[in-house]
């Protein structure tokens, strides 16, 4: 299994959003610049319209309008899976098919799918078509389809938000498990502190305004202390201070 | 019909295709009614235009220029279709096409079918080629301006999934574009038959001598009432069960994953 070696490193000089209409140009980022060990679980944390799901989408690919470069290690184009914020799922084929669709025509991964499928609890589900399924179930297919992949790097912009406390916690339960049996560089996207603390191995802050990063800490927690809640809210506090 | 299972009884039960039959049957019996009222050779009742039917079919008349007129149909529609949806697509895709073809869009929506029709005989003579291209063109503005909106209606959410996923451009057609188009092809597709199939009529009385336009031609020279309904009646069928066998099975499938 392939895997990323060398550190991904990040500089974004500037990221304008040109202006429409009325509204003036927007500088949303500004003089970012970080570097990813292989293997860490980093949380971009900040205000909202902060520019944070701006940043993911640079580092994805998905926009090239900025100055400033986003390099794997030389000419390496890793395997990018990304959970976005709403599951994404296309809603005339199965969940079975959606996750499928994810691999190339023939891959030897196709067959890892019944597991995946079993793993995030989705076995009966697997015909059932994305819109009469709940929610919850939408999101874990998202989460089979990034993580049938295999990718080197995994991006999640919130993929958790707008659902209730307890199907959220599972699902993070789902993550943290699927992401100890496969490790992988992982940048996840929040504003929930308590879920940035007990996901992540490192948390960057962005700022306000033209957003800089404000604040990069590493996350003390070892894997049993992320499941204590007093834990937990300790470290939130030595991470964000009282809130 | 699941969901009438819940619905509480009034009076006897009758499902869709039972209001069909009342509805229709109601339509004959005015039809009649106003027949004996007015006791003209120009309004036959349903029995004198039912007996000029069966003459016609067992002649071989009838279905003879049915079958004419259902090739015209099938091959301008397939023409209107396919063109009309490629304009459609790239006028939906790029903004500058868009702003400069709006215009014609306009001129050739409005620009009237019998117009079309007179143009195309005069300048590619009174041929098959000349009857297919004008039914096409009558039709092809509709089918853009429809499809033009499915293009402007793709989702750009879904595009991003696909390209992270890696799908390339046949995946991202098969699986992505298309079944987004769908409901817009098939809306297409049913105003469009409705459509097509008369202006073929048209287009035959004018210029061919074969179809159930050129029999309605004839019959109108004649005055024949009996053979202008019987031919009407008999076409309409053809064309709903069109509608029922084909084109909304279809549709039911393509739709079969929505909630």
């Amino acid at each position: 299994m392939a895997s990323v070696t060398r550190p991904l490193s990040v500089r974004v000089d500037s990221k304008i959003f040109p202006a429409v209409g009325e509204r003036a140009e927007n500088l949303v980022l500004k003089n970012i610049k970080f570097q990813v060990e292989p293997g860490s679980f980093v949380i971009i944390t900040g205000p909202s319209g902060g520019g944070k799901s701006t940043l993911l989408n640079i580092i994805s690919g998905l926009d090239k309008d900025y100055t400033g470069t986003v390099d794997f290690g030389g000419t390496h184009d890793p395997r990018i899976a990304f959970v976005f914020q709403s599951p994404r799922l296309l809603p005339w084929r199965t969940v079975y098919e959606n996750i499928a669709l994810a691999l190339p025509k023939g891959d030897p991964r196709i067959a890892n799918i019944p597991e995946m499928l079993k793993r995030v609890g989705l076995t009966e589900a697997a015909n059932a078509y994305p819109e009469m399924i709940s929610l919850g179930m939408q999101r874990r297919v998202a989460l089979a389809r990034a993580f049938v992949l295999e990718p080197e790097l995994l991006l999640m912009d919130e993929p958790f938000v707008s659902l209730d406390d307890p199907t959220a916690h599972d699902l993070r339960q789902l993550l943290v498990e699927l992401w100890s049996a496969r490790p992988t560089t992982v940048l996840f996207v929040t504003h929930d502190r308590p879920e940035a603390v007990m996901l992540g191995t490192r948390i960057l802050r962005l700022s306000n305004g033209a957003a800089t990063i404000a604040q990069d800490v590493p996350v003390r927690l070892s894997v049993a202390d992320r499941a204590d809640r007093e834990k937990v809210r300790t470290e939130q506090r030595r991470i964000f201070g009282e809130a | 019909m699941r969901q009438a299972v819940n619905v509480p009884a009034r009076g006897p039960r009758v499902g869709r295709l039972g209001w069909s039959l009342i509805s229709l049957l109601a339509l004959v019996a005015l039809w009649e009614l106003a027949a004996v009222i007015a006791q003209s050779r120009y309004l036959p009742g349903p029995a004198a235009v039912f007996d000029v039917m069966m003459r016609e079919a067992r002649a071989g008349e009838l279905w003879g220029n049915i079958a004419a007129t259902l090739i015209r149909v099938a091959f301008s529609f397939v023409v209107a279709m396919f063109i009309g949806s490629a304009i459609g697509l790239a006028l939906g895709r790029y903004k500058m096409a868009d702003r400069f073809f709006d215009a014609w869009l306009i001129f050739f929506l409005n620009l009237p079918a019998l117009v079309i029709i007179v143009l195309c005989y005069i300048w590619f003579g009174l041929t098959e080629v000349a009857a297919i291209t004008a039914v096409a063109i009558n039709k092809i503005p509709n089918v853009a301006v429809t499809m033009r909106e499915g293009a402007r209606s793709l989702s750009k959410d879904l595009n991003e999934m696909a390209h992270i996923y890696r799908f390339g451009w046949w995946k991202t057609l098969r699986h992505v574009t298309l079944p987004q188009l769908a409901p817009f092809f098939a809306a297409a597709s049913r105003s469009g038959l409705a459509l097509v199939w008369k202006i073929v009529l048209v287009v035959e009385a004018f210029g061919r001598s074969d179809g159930v336009g050129h029999q309605l031609n004839i019959a109108f020279q004649l005055f024949d009432v009996p053979m202008i309904l019987s031919y009407a009646l008999a076409f309409i069928v053809v064309v709903q069960v069109i509608e029922l066998a084909i084109l909304q099975p279809l549709i039911a499938r393509a739709n079969k994953w929505r909630r």
